[in-house]
Parts: structure tokens; C-alpha cells; sequence
């Protein structure tokens, strides 16, 4: 395989991989805070493309895409306040049931207000035909904004968990409920805000990607399942796990591609979680020690 | 209690059947038979989910290994390997069945019992297969590997050209029960193919219920209500969730073998993820542990569905369906009873 070639597959698996790498962060923020998988996290990145798309119809990009983000930051907010604040004293599986219910629905709506069409924003900069060469291998101006947005995300969230008192105030809870909360942290506005800070990043992710890849009513489900599958690989809760997990699945799935049908890259992707998952659950970086307190 | 609700049942079987023959209606039977296999499925997957706990997001998958493989070993055509040893035998014992292909030529098929005996060995397999690593996850990380093990097989289905990819299978044979009995979608074989799939559905229960009854039974339970508390019993807990695992698997290709032999074709559409959630809705509308529950939630909801009541809303009503549910009544509408 020339040099070029494995560099342009290189790039498309970290492109692909640093989205996954911010999907998977969505799901340990929220994990973090209140213990469940949020199964609706793919659906989040769905609606900022779409509502972006809809939205820079009439107003400059920029505007368009931190509307999207701002709109999608209240429905994540929003559907913990209608529905999983309501549950009392919740099993694991019925939380599971109701937040794939919620991805449904969301969905569906999707599928109700756009259409079943596949819509793109318009690329950052350039056009689909502007590139740049590194070693005979193209680049395109989008992937730059791609990994620019996800170490942005990567560095603004770890200096949000670090030195701002709404983000010590997350860790704690994550830390221990009960003890935040005799501490005088308000857990529920705690965990409100985790929902509404992963769907903003979610949606931030699927504005970037959205030129690259485009957008349908669908594309949650399958992005769900690839960043949770990094999510676990990197070690449930790890947010920097999640980045070297989200790059390495990334450009595995690159390399699938070059000698195996496009319809199977899922079945690698999906195969590497299930062996991730029975061999070591608690991750590439997890200690087994601490994954075996852990409620499930 | 039990024989009662069986009886009411088996009677409103009958009372339907004969009130679409009076009104003329008999056009809804074909959707309550399919209804039927989606409720087997349903039935199978409320055994795994209420008794021993464990969710499937991937049962879908084990209806479509039992619709493909039926699918395709009934339709290989055996004429050209006529005199080879196997065949003869096959022949001799009554398990091939000639024929006529849509286009006139003549053929020579496998029996569809051979193919049902495959599709439920098939299940087994890739159940014990899966379920050993996969059943010792809990919570979260199941629901995620079950879903990912469904998502495995749909790729397979969707990217196969021996499973028909995108298009999937169609002219599957009808499958001859009986002499005199045979299952497919003809208006000739309705009442009996309604029959027929209402008899299998009802058998399934009088196992399930009787296995309920038994001593794995109460070791399930064991299970649900605190696992660590029913392995400190002396259950081997991992042992009886495989098993549990496996049965349900095999009852869901079953209803996808006689599924695909009713309707004549499969699809990959069958083993899509949302097929899987509609099972798990349906069972969480029935309570969980409630195998009558879910019966009647089965067969309303897949009715009404298979009508196109729902129009385009159609998944919609299920993913409302399962909030609704884990908000208001996680129970099960139905009352549930003591087991």
C-alpha cells in the first residue's frame, strides 16, 4: 500500500474517530453524573446538523451553528426535566427503556419535521473540491474543523470539570451523590446540566461532520452504537480514554474498508465491542479493581 | 386462574375466527395469524425479560436466522443432485417435495421440517454461542451487546447476496404441515393457517408456563429477585439465564420459520433494531413478568400495526408506548398476578 494511500486512510479514521471520541464523552458526562447510558446521545448529534442546516438557511453559519448547539442544549436539558426526572427509584433496565424510547421519538419527529432526504451543511471553508496535499495524500479544509472543534471540546470540558465551580460541582456528584448533595450541591440542576452539556456537544459534533458525512433523520442509532462502543474501550467515565479509544477505532475502521465490503465495517466495529465487552469491560484504561464496584 | 385464562383464550380464538366469517371480514385473519408469530416472539422474549431478567435488544435477529435459514435451504432446488445418496434417502423418508418453480420448470425441494429443525438448531447455536460471554454483563452493557449482536446481523443480511441483500427472499414454498394441512398466505389455507398458528402459540404457552411451574422456575425467579442471594442458594444462576436465553432464542426463530413460509418471503427489515424495541415495548406493555400480558399486548399492538392504523407514526406509537410505560406503569397495564 503506497505512502499516500495509507495517509489518506489515516485522515478519514481520525476524522471519523474524533467524532466518535465526542459522542463517547457525551455518554461518560451524563454517565458520570447519573450512572445511565443515555441510549438517546446519537439522536442529539442528528438534531444539530439538521436544525443547523435549517437554521443557516436563513442566518450566516456561525450564527447557525451556535443556534443549534444553544437549541439542542435545551432539549437535552428539557427531556431530563419532563421524563427522567419523573422516574421514582428507576431499575437500570427501565431507565434503558426510556431513554431508547426518547431516541425514538426524537427521531421520528425528525423524520416529521425534515424528511427522509439526506441534507449537508455547506463546507466551513472552500468548497467539496478544495484540499490540501500532505504527502500525495488529500486533506480537506473540514477535517482541519473537525479535530479543531473535538480538542477544542476535549480541552474547554476538562478546564470546565477543573476550575469553574458548576464543573467541581458535577465531579462531586459523580464522586458521591449524597455527600454533594449534603454539601449543599443541588444534584437534580446538577444532572440537568450534564444532559444539556453532552446534547451541546453532540450537536456540535454533528455541525462539523455534517459537510463530511451528511445528515439524515437516522443517523443517530449507528453513531450511538460506535461511541459507545469507545466509551467502553476507553473505559466507561475516562474522558481522555475516550479520545485514544475514538482515534483507534477510527482508523481501524478506515483500514476495514480498504479489503472488506463498505456494508460490513459495522460487523468490525460491532465485533470489536462485543469482544471488548466480554474480555474487559472496565476498558483499555480502567482498572478491573474499581470496574467491579461499579452498579452493573 | 391459569386454565381459565387458557380456556378464554383458545375460546376467543374460535369467536373470532367464526365472527370475520359472518361479517365477511375474513381478510383480518391474515394479519391476526402474523400477529400470532410476532406474539410468539413477544412470548418467548417476556420469559427471558421477566423471569430471569435479562434484556434483549437483539431478538429480532433470532426471528430473521430462523425466516433466512428456512428461506433459503427450502428454496434449493435438489433435481440436479437427484440420484446423490443424501437425496434418495431424503426421498425414500417423505423429507423432499417436488414441485414447480414460479416459472413452470419442475424441482425438487427440501422439506420444510428440515429446514425448521436447522433454523431452531441455527438459533441455538448462535444463542449458546453468544449468550456465554454475553450473559455475563448486566444492565447496560447487555442492552448494548444484545443490540450490537442484532446490528451484526442485519449488516449480514443487508450485505449478503445469498441472503437476498437489500431486496431479501421472496417465492418461499409454502410449508406443508399435514397431509391436508398447509401454511401459507392463500385465501385457500387461511382459517387453518389461523388456526395452525394460534395452536402453536397456545402449545408455547402451556410450556413456558409449566416450566415456570417447575424447579428451574423458581430458580429463575431466584435470579431476578436478587441474584447474589439465589447463587449463595446454590443456583448456578449463569448456567440457567444461558439456557433461558437460548429457549427464547429458538421460540423466536421458530415464529420466524412458519412467518416467512405464511407471508413467502423475508426481508431485512425484520432484523432492523427497531424490530427488536418493538418486541421489548410490547412486553413492557404486558409486565414484564405477565406471559398473558403480553400475549394480548402482542397480538392488539402488532395488529393494529400490521393494519397501518398507525400510518406514518407507526414507530413513533412504540417508542410513546415504552415512555409511557416505564413513566406511568412499569408494572404492565395488565393487573399483574401472583405467580
Amino acid at each position: 500500500m503506497p505512502l499516500s494511500l495509507i495517509l489518506q486512510y489515516l485522515f478519514s479514521g481520525i476524522t471519523a474517530g474524533a467524532i466518535y471520541a465526542v459522542i463517547a464523552i457525551g455518554f461518560n458526562i451524563v454517565y458520570n453524573t447519573t450512572g445511565i447510558i443515555n441510549f438517546a446521545q446519537g439522536e442529539f448529534v442528528m438534531l444539530g446538523g439538521m436544525i443547523a442546516i435549517s437554521l443557516g438557511g436563513f442566518m450566516p453559519l456561525p450564527v447557525a451553528v451556535a443556534g443549534a448547539v444553544a437549541i439542542t442544549a435545551l432539549v437535552g436539558g428539557l427531556l431530563e426535566f419532563v421524563f427522567i426526572r419523573r422516574m421514582k427509584n428507576p431499575t437500570v433496565i427501565q431507565m434503558i427503556i426510556v431513554t431508547i424510547g426518547l431516541s425514538i421519538l426524537i427521531r421520528e419527529a425528525a423524520l416529521h419535521v425534515w424528511d427522509e432526504k439526506v441534507h449537508s451543511l455547506p463546507y466551513f471553508t472552500g468548497n467539496e473540491i478544495s484540499s490540501l496535499r500532505i504527502f500525495g495524500a488529500c486533506l480537506s479544509p473540514q477535517v482541519l474543523w473537525v479535530l479543531g472543534t473535538c480538542a477544542a471540546v476535549v480541552a474547554g470540558l476538562s478546564l470546565f470539570f477543573t476550575h469553574t465551580a458548576a464543573g467541581r460541582a458535577m465531579r462531586a456528584c459523580s464522586a458521591d451523590r449524597i455527600g454533594a448533595m449534603l454539601c449543599g450541591i443541588n444534584a437534580r440542576t446538577m444532572v440537568t446540566l450534564s444532559f444539556m452539556i453532552s446534547a451541546a456537544i453532540g450537536a456540535l459534533a454533528g455541525c462539523v461532520i455534517s459537510p463530511i458525512t451528511s445528515t439524515t433523520y437516522d443517523c443517530g442509532t449507528s453513531l450511538a452504537v460506535k461511541g459507545f462502543t469507545v466509551a467502553i474501550i476507553g473505559g466507561l467515565g475516562n474522558s481522555a480514554g475516550a479520545v485514544v479509544a475514538g482515534l483507534l477505532l477510527g482508523i481501524v475502521e478506515a483500514f476495514c474498508i480498504s479489503f472488506m465490503p463498505m456494508s460490513y465495517r459495522d460487523v468490525v466495529v460491532i465485533a470489536i465491542l462485543l469482544a471488548a465487552l466480554s474480555l474487559k469491560p472496565s476498558g483499555l484504561f480502567g482498572s478491573s479493581a474499581s470496574h467491579a464496584l461499579k452498579e452493573f | 386462574m391459569r386454565r381459565l385464562s387458557f380456556a378464554c383464550f383458545a375460546a376467543a380464538i374460535v369467536v373470532v375466527q367464526v365472527a370475520t366469517g359472518l361479517t365477511g371480514t375474513g381478510y383480518l385473519l391474515t394479519q391476526l395469524t402474523m400477529a400470532a408469530w410476532y406474539s410468539l416472539v413477544v412470548v418467548g422474549l417476556c420469559l427471558l425479560m421477566g423471569y430471569a431478567g435479562q434484556i434483549s435488544l437483539g431478538h429480532a435477529a433470532f426471528f430473521a436466522i430462523g425466516g433466512y435459514t428456512t428461506a433459503v435451504l427450502s428454496s434449493v432446488n435438489l433435481l440436479p443432485a437427484k440420484s446423490a445418496l443424501p437425496v434418495r434417502a431424503l426421498s425414500a423418508v417423505g423429507l423432499t417435495i417436488g414441485g414447480t418453480d414460479p416459472w413452470g420448470s419442475a424441482v425438487l425441494r427440501l422439506s420444510p421440517w428440515i429446514s425448521l429443525a436447522a433454523a431452531m438448531i441455527a438459533s441455538a447455536v448462535v444463542a449458546y454461542g453468544i449468550g456465554l460471554p454475553v450473559l455475563r454483563l448486566r444492565g447496560h452493557y447487555l442492552a448494548m451487546a444484545t443490540l450490537g449482536f442484532g446490528i451484526i446481523v442485519y449488516r449480514i443480511a443487508l450485505g449478503t447476496p445469498l441472503f437476498g441483500a437489500a431486496d431479501g427472499l421472496s417465492d418461499v414454498p409454502s410449508f406443508p404441515l399435514f397431509p391436508g394441512l398447509c401454511l401459507d398466505g392463500t385465501r385457500l389455507h387461511r382459517v387453518s393457517s389461523y388456526y395452525f398458528s394460534w395452536f402453536v402459540v397456545l402449545a408455547v404457552i402451556v410450556l413456558i408456563v409449566n416450566l415456570i411451574g417447575s424447579r428451574a422456575g423458581r430458580a429463575l425467579r431466584a435470579i431476578h429477585g436478587n441474584e447474589a442471594a439465589a447463587q449463595a442458594m446454590g443456583i448456578d444462576t449463569s448456567r440457567y439465564k444461558l439456557h433461558l436465553f437460548a429457549l427464547s432464542a429458538v421460540i423466536a426463530a421458530m415464529a420466524g420459520v412458519f412467518m416467512t413460509h405464511y407471508t413467502g418471503g423475508i426481508g431485512p427489515g425484520e432484523t432492523s433494531v427497531m424490530k427488536s424495541i418493538r418486541y421489548v415495548a410490547i412486553v413492557a406493555v404486558g409486565g414484564m413478568a405477565n406471559l398473558w400480558g403480553a400475549l394480548i399486548a402482542g397480538t392488539v399492538l402488532n395488529f393494529l400495526s400490521l393494519r397501518g392504523l398507525f400510518g406514518t407514526y407507526d414507530d413513533a406509537v412504540f417508542g410513546a408506548v415504552l415512555i409511557a410505560m416505564m413513566l406511568f406503569a412499569p408494572d404492565g397495564i395488565v393487573r399483574k398476578k401472583r405467580i
